[in-house]
């Protein structure tokens, strides 16, 4: 899996591509997040447009990320989601907490 | 109907690094079957949270301890057994990751995932120590 991060405006957006899993996967999210956390950064969108697996570890990472970001008084939104997280989100009823974009252009303008 | 199944079986030892073996053998069945895209996707997750279990709640990473996986294939289901070594687990006192106070848990969602995505899930102790968990997925059925 890879993580680029890059910026529009103040806000960070992390373009995550291939596999979010036990392990490798789910430890470079949670890295990538807490390195944006430690340089200050609130606003912060996870591109998971180019992700073609994830598993109930990386569903718990997301979370995870969600709540570490919002503690530390940070917002952390999803940008495009396949139709596999967003059924793993619905289910286990996570849309109701994450604010979820299909446009960056959206994404962006909403914090 | 009348079917007649054939037996596919692994044992593997209790190590995450066989997860993408597993999956691939998985795979195969599924593609062998001729489900759908979609369902041998969730079937393929089903199997790999399953034995992700095994390995590393029932197994503990002990790698003295095997996971046995094994696949019943049919005309009309797909039935896949996945057994470990551990001390078991009573599955009713699971936490619901529904409930509000779960809500955002960071873990405890993988059972909930194999029940929503297979037609069939139980869960055995097993008398020699251990669980088995028990899946059956229709050809079919979504």
């Amino acid at each position: 899996m890879k993580i680029e991060n890059r910026t529009v405006g103040d806000v960070h957006i992390l373009d995550v591509s291939g596999k979010i899993m036990l392990g490798e996967g789910t430890m470079a999210v949670r890295n990538s997040v807490r390195e944006l956390l430690k340089n200050g950064t609130k606003k912060i969108i996870l591109n998971l447009g180019d992700v073609n697996y994830i598993d109930s570890s990386g569903i718990g990472e997301l979370v995870s990320s969600f709540t570490t970001v919002t503690n530390q008084g940070g917002q952390l939104k999803l940008l495009n989601l396949t139709k596999k997280i967003q059924e793993l989100l619905a289910i286990t009823k996570l849309l109701t907490v994450f604010q979820v974009y299909d446009s960056e252009q959206a994404a962006v303008a909403s914090f | 109907m009348k079917t007649t199944a054939n037996r596919i079986e692994v044992s593997i030892g209790s190590a995450l690094e066989y997860l993408d073996l597993v999956q691939t053998l998985t795979d195969c069945v599924t593609t062998f079957m001729g489900f759908d895209d979609d369902t041998a996707h969730w079937i393929g997750m089903s199997v790999r949270e399953t034995v992700t279990n095994a390995i590393q709640h029932g197994n503990k990473l002990d790698q003295t301890k095997k996971v046995e996986i094994r696949f019943d294939v049919a005309s009309d289901q797909l039935e896949i057994s996945v057994k470990d070594q551990g001390s078991g687990f009573q599955v009713d006192n699971l936490p619901n990751p529904l409930d509000p106070e779960n809500l955002l848990k960071p873990s405890g969602r993988g059972i909930f995932y194999i029940r929503s995505f297979m037609d069939e899930v139980e869960f055995r102790p097993l008398s020699r120590g251990g669980m088995e968990v028990h899946m059956v997925k229709k050809v079919g059925s979504n």
